[in-house]
């Protein structure tokens, strides 16, 4: 069965199975590879994505939940060729390492910053919680303060 | 020692603690009220069949407690340990910003990855913790206006017996290796019939 939902603004239908991972739809199916697979438990978050502005960990997510909602991945983030807050200040930080996990902390780091405009490092604590190897964690803290400072300052 | 001194050993002790046992009966019986001969009746008649004792097996489970914690972060497993990952409450009962609830869990259980999942899942208010209390405190507590979300007698039979999140205690799914988590120790049907036999009996709350 098809199943319709908005992808990084533009509508898709996909045709897996509804019970499948969103995660592999938008992989194997839309062939965006931005979002990675981790641990397939929602456990380690490098699957992070939006469903309708808010961080849903796609690995376990099935596709029939999203029959209708606004996705929006790692290659989504930017917004009418202008970077994403979080984006640019990852690149100032130089965060990554391997990288691989790093889609991830950006989009749950999005989702917080919609939410919680100018975080404390408990906000932080609180509300990034995915899982890096490299343990980029202290150049990820810095990052998302600078992302803050950038959206908080008129441009 | 031989085997005749051990038995007369054993013989001394048990005879010293039947008398012991005995004479602390008899003192606290001394010192009962006047008019009280026995504790509580309510108490005394609660037999592991009545549907107080029934109603209660279930909601003093890990699959009910887990989600009503004492305190901004759940409980989960088995061993009912904090929540993983530091989850916590947040402002709505439904997580923080880039962690809610629904980060991980939809709006039905995930038996490929392991993440339990049932319609309008999200942490009991603070108010109703239940974590920690003994049964008649939980039934005190559901049955407080102030601690159970203004709901009367009828609308907290109902969400005892029909709200699909309490259900899902019975159809738990399995945890992130593939086993299945336990449910409560009483079948679905023989607990919905004792919470309404508890409530249309006035909804009592024993001593004890």
């Amino acid at each position: 069965m098809p199943t319709t939902f908005i992808l990084n603004g533009r509508p898709v239908t996909v045709q897996a199975d509804p019970n499948s991972p969103l995660l592999w739809a938008i992989r194997d199916e839309l062939n965006l590879k931005g979002t990675k697979f981790g641990c397939g438990k929602a456990a380690c978050g490098a699957c992070t994505l939006h469903v309708d502005g808010k961080a849903v960990r796609s690995c376990s997510y099935a596709v029939k939940f999203a029959e209708g909602k606004s996705i929006t991945t790692i290659e989504g983030l930017s917004q009418e060729g202008k970077i994403h807050p979080v984006q640019q200040a990852w690149m100032e930080e130089i965060v990554p390492q391997c990288g691989y996990c790093q889609p991830g902390f950006m989009m749950a780091t999005a989702a917080m910053l919609a939410e919680i405009p100018d975080p404390t490092d408990e906000d932080i604590d609180r509300n990034i919680v995915n899982v890096c190897r490299c343990a980029t964690y202290y150049r990820m803290r810095k990052a998302i303060h600078r992302a803050a400072e950038i959206s908080n300052t008129p441009s | 020692m031989t085997s005749q001194t051990s038995m007369r050993h054993r013989f001394l002790l048990t005879t010293f603690f039947l008398i012991l046992s005995l004479g602390l009966g008899l003192a606290f019986a001394e010192s009962l009220p006047e008019g009280i001969s026995s504790p509580p009746q309510q108490a005394a008649r609660l037999t592991s069949d009545d549907p107080f004792t029934t109603m209660m097996q279930v909601l003093t489970h890990k699959r009910c407690v887990n989600c009503h914690p004492n305190g901004d972060r759940p409980r989960q497993g088995e061993d009912s340990h904090y929540h993983n990952f530091n989850v916590q409450r947040g402002p709505d009962d439904h997580g923080v910003a880039g962690l809610q609830c629904s980060t991980c869990h939809q709006a039905e259980n995930n038996d490929y990855a392991g993440v339990p999942g049932a319609p309008e899942w999200s942490l009991a208010p603070l108010e109703m913790y239940w974590e920690g209390l003994s049964r008649v405190e939980i039934a005190r507590s559901m049955m407080d206006p102030a601690r159970n979300g203004g709901r009367n007698l009828e609308e907290t039979v109902k969400h005892l017996t029909e709200h699909k999140l309490v259900l899902w205690a019975w159809e738990p799914g399995v945890d992130a290796a593939g086993r299945p988590r336990e449910v409560p120790p009483v079948p679905l049907e023989e607990y919905i019939q004792a919470v309404k036999a508890w409530a249309a009996a006035g909804a009592v709350i024993p001593e004890s």
